[in-house]
């Protein structure tokens, strides 16, 4: 074999090597399942794509959990991994899911909105691809998803967004992000179907009020608040009070912006009867300037560049050496959610929704998550979801 | 999968030809005989639905 020849074949063997190793890495990954254990109120399990039937046999499609009370009241639908990165939003729509009771109304809940972003990831900021939630029978392994749905599921990006049907002009990467796509529409790009059928799921089954669960930077004045619209802005400033006073944490009420489209807290209040509450918990794991983005940042928020800048007051929240942990940011999403819940049966007593057996925040950060949590090798088959 | 989608999967695969193309006439520099390649891996994760 010449010199030349001899070149090309190591270099080829080189980089065939990487292509391998890597991509049975992202294939496992994309194609890994979440065993998800329904608890006893679940009443019903349909699929997403029963209200948008343009997701029907796509990876975008998800299940879509009903607990439906004996007495009759309001409804209150809950979203989580509307953002995949964001996981506090669907360890804390888990705990829900695995545990609440019923009594009266109906609680609907989509653990994994987006359930393409949920298998996608981010190698340039080196995101992990698993994490893993310590239980008292074992580990509980999740997919960490990334923001936006995989170019595989929806490809390619425009250059520019134009928002149906408000026709703003966002950002290309937005028309995978399920949170600038609402209101959507049947026939559009895949991501605009996905937040169609949640909507039709709103104006179909009648939700009163619907909360997307989110996480985001300690550096982004948006983050440990509930975001709500005019229509909303009553029950949210009354859960923040209460939780401030009665559980002892921060959560601020901030305003939706009504010239910026394409957000849940905008699109859902102005294209249906539902209230809309956006909840952000602080997530550093988000922060660009962090040390490696590993799976103890993403659990244990702990970090010592943005506890340098929280001492140069450069942080919208409080930050110290404990960093913001997993239980804090989910103990906080259970409590607000529950009591956006009873602030609005408080305020309609006629479509009163009545749960019970959800932890609130003190419990959550005393026990940790996986405490909530129920092994599915010991659970029914007929009651655990794998997706 | 959509038309447009088709499309780009064909731009990939005509894009991915050419550089193997150009990786197999490069007779001399090594850094550009690894520069094609490593152009190629995204492509090539893409074609095969990986990435
Ligand atoms: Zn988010």
């Amino acid at each position: 074999m010449s010199r030349e020849w001899t070149i090309k074949f190591v270099l080829l063997a080189a980089v065939a090597a990487i292509i391998v190793m890597a991509g049975f890495q992202l294939y496992n990954h994309r194609h890994y399942r979440t065993s998800i254990v329904t608890g006893p109120g679940v009443t019903k399990v349909v699929k997403l794509s029963d209200y948008s039937e343009g997701l029907k046999g796509t990876m975008a499609d998800t299940n879509v959990f009903f607990l439906e009370g004996k007495e009759e009241g309001g409804t209150v639908l809950i979203l989580a991994n509307t953002h995949a990165n964001e996981p506090a939003a669907l360890l804390s729509a888990l705990i829900l899911l695995e545990n609440a009771v019923v009594d009266k109304g109906t609680l609907i809940i989509i653990p994994q909105f987006n359930n393409s972003a949920g298998r996608n990831t981010r190698p340039g900021d080196g995101y992990p691809l698993y994490f893993e939630i310590p239980t008292d029978w074992g580990s509980k392994k999740f997919r960490m998803g990334n923001r936006d749905a995989s170019p595989l599921d929806q490809w390619p990006d425009p250059d520019v967004y134009v928002h149906y049907p408000e026709k703003q002009l966002l950002s290309f990467l937005d028309v995978r992000n399920t949170n600038r796509t609402w209101p959507g529409r049947k026939n559009g790009p895949l991501m605009e179907r996905v937040t169609y059928g949640a909507m039709q799921i709103m104006r179909e089954e009648k939700v009163d009020i619907a909360v997307d669960i989110h996480g985001a930077e300690t550096m982004f004045p948006v983050t440990n608040c509930i975001v709500a619209p005019d229509k909303s802005m009553r029950i949210a400033i009354m859960t923040s009070l209460t939780v401030k006073s009665r559980e002892r944490f921060d959560n601020h009420v901030e305003s939706s912006p009504s010239g910026f489209r394409g957000l849940s807290h905008r699109e859902i209040g102005d294209y249906s009867d539902t209230m809309p509450f956006l909840l952000e918990a602080p997530l550093p794991f988000l922060d660009q300037p962090t040390g490696p983005k590993t799976v103890d940042l993403l659990l244990d928020g702990k970090d010592p560049f943005l506890l340098s800048l929280s001492k140069k007051r450069k942080l919208f929240v409080p930050y110290d050496e404990t960093g913001w942990p997993m239980e804090k940011r989910v103990g906080q999403h259970c409590s607000v959610t529950l009591e956006l819940i009873r602030q609005f049966s408080r305020k309609y007593p006629e479509r009163t929704i009545t749960i019970r057996n959800v932890p609130r925040y003190a419990e959550v950060v005393k026990n940790g998550v996986g405490y909530y949590y129920h092994d599915p090798a010991k659970t029914d088959k007929k009651n655990v979801y794998i997706n | 999968m959509p038309l447009i989608m088709i499309i780009y999967y064909a731009i990939c695969v005509y894009i991915g030809a050419m550089l193997i193309w150009n990786f197999l006439r490069e007779k001399k520099s090594v850094n550009d005989m690894l520069l094609y390649l490593l152009i190629l891996i995204p492509l090539v994760l893409r074609i095969l639905r990986v990435k």
